[in-house]
């Protein structure tokens, strides 16, 4: 794992953030990390315990907590369709349905829930997500960081088509 | 995908969302100075901390969070002159199922967020502060960002801000997806980069105990806009909006089954529960009758349109009587919706019609929560477990008769017995549907389970 100057350069400014405490750049050094590899891997994790002065173990319980954060990469492009109540009236689970159904996700094993799966060709990625904060404009998700509200079934093809 | 401009409607009081959709409006410093942005930042530094924090006092402010507790209390914590620094957090993590308003602070008016909180940090002297804003708002979190390079860029941050000698740094720390840290010592938990498990209670404010252990004050991201138009118009005249100590205007976000969903901003207690519905969100889908309404945010307790509800109203010669009502005439506002028996909290209003399974709406809820609690006490990670797992195995087969009061029972051994307010959150659903809807859980278990009380579908 070879992490860019120009990575280091933005790790080493968000550091700078927390004057009290490093240990407080944890999270944000994980999302900079991710961002640039994509996952998390063992060597990232041993690398950003050893930039804060912390043990990995101190950096491995923030990845095995928060939801966002993994360890194997996602596909090329990462669908999350919210599954929360107001989008799930909407037909949020029809859409992840479709989702899956028009990116070649195989879900016949795993159940709605199911963290994170890939199409075989790893092109896409989905999982079903808890609320995303647009619950009056449902069902709503996200490709990637890109955010789209009352999304039909029929718009699902075409929305696809953008993230090649 | 449907446009993304929304007219207001003509009942509604905008001020926070005053530029929320508005024609030629961008969200850069250039159109918020020209619209008389910081202006009132300016008014501030004339006054001194104390007298801001007083006005906030004055105004009757209650947090828009959830909890509804009153600001200027919270401020008045904080002891000035104390030895230790003071932090202040914005807490932009809206999460709380329902509920979709800070999102449009952030993403189209951010600079009223961060005016709002420059006079907050100067009224209770922190000089540094956070937005914690959620993972799931990568472009919300780019937008503060960019903001607040503009801002410093103007010298509203940084050393000796417009010559007051009052110096501040804000910055944008990312949350990576878990609810918990909406609970403000498990942000603080989480911003010292560790787990966000809540911390135990007492001290009961971080005021007292916050981030590193320091004198903190969190706040939601719409009760800091608040605090612009306090200083604006002054905390006596801010409260002259609303009603007594439910002061202000609410933004409210109806989700779910009417006609025109959306977000809305009224004076608090304006109007009532079918007001709200039936004027402004165009009622009910054709065809279909109001079934049930989760009025704060999916932790407040369901109310059903069949109930009457006995509320303390003032009569017109001012004595306070108990007037019986149904469920569309109850006003929203904090104290109305206490006395009915659920809450204001986060102002997301869930609606519900005639077509809607309460199993299944339950049992959503029960899956959110179930993936959502930290883990950190016992009563919450097995609890709220047990009851998805519970409302599932109703739901697809498998419920025995019993179901129905054992979760009530299982609900009723999580709330009071964790160390933060999740276990309430996650119980009070539990317990709303099951004695507001007994009937139909009850022909739930009846109908479809097979009486093993197996879990495998």
């Amino acid at each position: 794992m070879e992490i860019p100057a120009e990575l280091e350069a933005r790790i080493d400014q968000e550091i700078t953030h927390f004057p009290i405490s490093k240990r407080s750049a944890a999270l944000p050094l994980l999302h900079l990390i991710q961002e640039h590899f994509g996952y998390l891997e063992d060597e990232a994790i041993e690398w950003i315990a050893q930039k804060l002065g912390l043990q990995p173990i101190n950096i491995l319980e923030l990845v095995t907590f928060y939801p966002m954060l993994r360890r194997e990469p996602a596909g090329k492009h990462h669908i999350r369709v919210c599954r929360t109540l107001s989008c799930a009236m909407a037909g949020s689970y029809e859409l992840l349905d479709t989702f899956c159904k028009h990116a070649r996700i195989d879900r016949q094993h795993n159940g709605h829930g199911a963290h994170s799966l890939k199409s075989e060709d790893g092109k896409y990625s989905i999982e079903f997500v808890e609320c995303l904060a647009s619950c009056g404009f449902g069902p709503v998700c996200m490709i990637d960081d890109d955010f789209y509200e009352s999304v039909t079934q029929e718009e699902v093809p075409q929305l696809l088509e953008k993230y090649q | 995908m449907v446009s993304t401009i929304r007219t207001p409607h003509p009942r509604e009081k905008r001020i926070i969302f005053k530029n929320i959709d508005r024609p030629g409006w961008t969200n850069d410093i250039g159109c918020y100075l020209h619209d008389g942005g910081y202006e009132e930042l300016k008014k501030a530094f004339t006054m001194k901390p104390g007298q801001i924090v007083n006005e906030v006092k004055l105004s009757g402010l209650r947090g828009r969070g959830g909890a509804g507790f009153p600001c200027g209390v919270k401020w008045g914590f904080i002891r000035p002159g104390g030895t230790k620094p003071v932090y202040l957090i914005c807490n932009a993590d809206e999460s709380e199922p329902g509920t979709f308003k800070d999102r449009y602070i952030i993403h189209q008016d951010p600079h009223q967020l961060i005016e709002g909180m420059i006079i907050s940090c100067y009224a209770v002297n922190a000089q540094l502060a956070y937005i914690y804003i959620r993972g799931e708002f990568p472009e919300g979190a780019k937008i503060l960002e960019r903001a607040l390079a503009e801002a410093k860029e103007h010298g509203f941050l940084g050393k000796n801000i417009l010559g007051s000698g009052f110096d501040l740094e804000i910055y944008v720390f990312r949350g990576a997806g878990a609810y918990i840290c909406g609970e403000e010592t498990g942000l603080i938990e989480s911003m010292e980069g560790k787990r966000p498990y809540p911390r135990i209670k007492p001290p009961y404010f971080p005021a007292a105990l916050g981030l590193y252990l320091c004198p903190t004050i969190v706040n939601n991201v719409e009760t800091l806009c608040n605090v612009k138009h306090i200083v604006r118009i002054g905390g006596a005249e801010y409260a002259k909006m609303g009603k007594p100590n439910n002061t202000g205007t609410r933004l409210l976000c109806v989700s779910g089954d009417v006609q025109k969903p959306g977000y809305y901003e009224f004076e608090v207690g304006a109007i009532t529960i079918g007001e709200l519905i039936n004027d402004i969100c165009g009622g009910m889908k054709p065809g279909r009758t109001l079934k049930a309404v989760i009025p704060g945010g999916s932790s407040a307790k369901v109310m059903s349109a069949k109930d009457r509800y006995k509320l303390k109203t003032k009569q017109p010669d001012g004595t306070m009587a108990e007037t019986e009502m149904g469920l569309e005439d109850i006003p929203i506002d904090f104290d109305s919706l206490a006395a009915a028996g659920s809450m204001a909290g986060s102002g997301g209003v869930i609606v519900m019609d005639d077509s809607r399974d309460m199993v299944w709406a339950l049992n959503n809820i029960n899956e959110f929560y179930a993936h959502e609690s930290c883990g950190q006490c016992t009563p919450c990670r097995e609890g709220s477990l047990w009851m998805k797992k519970i409302t599932g195995r109703m739901l697809h087969g498998g419920g025995v008769e019993q179901d129905t009061d054992t979760l009530k029972s299982v609900a009723d051994n999580i709330a009071g017995r964790t160390i933060c307010a999740f276990g309430e959150a996650c119980a009070w659903p539990t317990q709303s549907f099951v004695a507001k809807f007994r009937d139909e859980f009850m022909g739930t278990a009846h109908k479809k389970g097979n009486g093993n009380g197996s879990t495998n579908s």
